[in-house]
């Protein structure tokens, strides 16, 4: 956990006494219990939260209020999940966002 | 069933929680965010008075006055539809659909973005997500950052983000576009950095923003204006920079920066590169107004309140029965303004609850909100008296039509 504000000159010093750890893409972490699923990521140094579903490029945390749902990961199984409105729990084990297996049909006419 | 439900737990809805509360109503009051405080949690500055202004404890504060008057608070609930059924309003949410016959929205505001390209790209983030992350979770949003727009949330948050020893290289606009128009034009740009100079430690911009006020001396001043930037607490204000495209394979690496020019056209070949981990876009706040819509609440469009308004009036009642605004979805102002409109709205509530038993508390919630408003320390928009006058005049005229129709 490197990226911690962890000393603030208006807001004081950051309680890390409440650990827990979970897992990304299968890889252990540790973050603070309760913060948010994105908070503990990129104070994990970790940015790419997930992959277009269609173009495979990389996406991350953009608005972290809930808005923009660029956050989106799959969370103890379930799809679609916002990182950034999602407490962080011991032991959750959660996955970035993948590509689709197969490309969504284009419906336009041929000569559009 | 609850009287009343209230969404979004920001100022204005948590203040006006409080105070219904406190007259004995039943209230439930619903955000979709883990804390209470919606973007009152970021905040963080220091007032005339030396005394700091943290979001994070007044948040707190609100909420656990909220708690010990026993509103019902439920936290991670997501509104995504409205109904309006007999006399009363449904909410639908991903936490089961709740009901009641005044509904309150206190949904807040969004932030606009400017589409640059790259700016997809992982790193890139709004200035209000580098807020939350730096003051809430206390998280640096990188090593190395720059911002894109410069206005009056933008220069608060550098300086916010300056207190955590989070590293700007500078502040700088976006380029022009038909779409960025006025945030890109370092006149305009500078014009509406004019109402904030009073914030500024430095006695220069102090100075030059007496001397710019005239037109005239503002194109002086502009062609004048360092290329490198002056500096507000310690961030380049580069004026005359805007960021061409963001830079990066799987993350932000660097962006690309031109000089332009006091109109904001780009002159040839002054094309350079910074090293960055992180982009802050700042396109300033516009209120975040859906509900308003699927509820069918008529709009209007006024810049000075920051976009698109549902119609109400003084006593923030809309025209549909039942339905109350308060907050940033009236218009961009500050948490001290909206936890003023949230009192409005509760009194104008409990009025319409209590055959007319409140009108006095209204008036005098009315008048409170206007010394609020004149002592704000930030104003988002200079002309915001304008823009509440325009609104009123919305709503006299559709009173009028509908007593034509009727």
């Amino acid at each position: 956990m490197t990226n911690r504000i962890i000393n603030h000159p208006v807001l004081g010093e950051l309680d890390l006494s409440n650990t827990v750890t979970f897992t990304f893409d299968g890889v252990k972490y540790t973050g603070l219990k309760n913060e948010s699923i994105a908070s503990a990521l990129l104070a994990n140094g970790i940015r790419v939260l997930r992959r277009h579903e269609e173009s495979g490029t990389t996406r991350g945390i953009y608005c972290n209020i809930g808005h923009c749902y660029e956050c989106r990961l799959y969370v103890n199984g379930v799809q679609g999940v916002r990182a950034c409105l999602t407490p962080l729990k011991e032991n959750m084990v959660i996955e970035s966002g993948k590509p689709l297996p197969t490309t969504v049909r284009d419906w336009r006419p041929k000569n559009d | 069933m609850t009287n009343i439900i209230i969404i979004g737990a920001g100022p204005a809805g948590l203040q006006a929680a409080i105070t219904l509360a406190k007259h004995n109503e039943k209230v439930l009051l619903l955000d979709e965010y883990m804390i209470a405080g919606g973007r009152l949690l970021g905040q963080l500055y220091e007032e005339p008075t030396g005394e700091w202004w943290n979001g994070v404890e007044k948040s707190n504060q609100l909420w656990k006055r909220a708690k010990k008057l026993n509103v019902d608070i439920r936290l991670q609930t997501s509104v995504y539809d409205l109904e309006r059924k007999d006399d009363a309003w449904i909410v639908h949410t991903n936490n089961g659909s709740f009901e009641a016959s005044k509904l309150l929205l206190a949904t807040g505001a969004a932030e606009k973005p400017f589409s640059i390209p790259g700016w997809t790209l992982p790193g890139v983030m709004s200035v209000g997500a580098a807020q939350v992350m730096t003051n809430v979770h206390r998280v640096s949003p990188g090593k190395k950052g720059i911002i894109v727009g410069i206005n009056v949330l933008s220069a608060a948050i550098a300086m916010e983000l300056m207190l955590a020893e989070v590293n700007i290289v500078g502040m700088t606009l976006p380029f022009k576009t038909e779409v960025t128009n006025k945030s890109s034009s370092p006149i305009d740009v500078m014009d509406s950095l004019l109402h904030v100079s009073h914030m500024a430690p430095s006695k220069f911009i102090q100075l030059g923003s007496k001397l710019m006020k005239g037109q005239w001396m503002r194109k002086v001043g502009i062609s004048l204006y360092p290329k490198n930037g002056v500096k507000i607490w310690d961030v380049p204000i580069l004026l005359r920079k805007a960021v061409v495209e963001i830079i990066g394979d799987e993350v932000v690496k660097s962006v690309k920066l031109v000089t332009i020019d006091r109109y904001g056209n780009i002159i040839d070949g002054t094309e350079e590169t910074i090293d960055v981990d992180f982009v802050c876009i700042a396109g300033g706040l516009y209120p975040l107004a859906e509900l308003a819509a699927i509820a069918g609440c008529p709009f209007y469009h006024i810049d000075e309140l920051g976009g698109h308004i549902p119609l109400h009036n003084e006593q923030m009642k809309t025209p549909l029965d039942g339905l109350y605004v308060a907050g940033n979805i009236t218009g961009i102002e500050g948490a001290k303004v909206a936890m003023k409109q949230g009192e409005i709205a509760a009194f104008s509530l409990l009025n319409d609850l209590h055959d007319g038993s409140f009108s006095e508390n209204v008036e005098q919630a009315i008048e409170s909100v206007k010394r609020t408003r004149n002592e704000a320390y930030i104003q988002f928009h200079p002309q915001i008296d304008e823009g509440r006058r325009k609104l009123q005049k919305y709503w006299l005229n559709n009173q009028e039509d509908n007593e034509f129709i009727s």
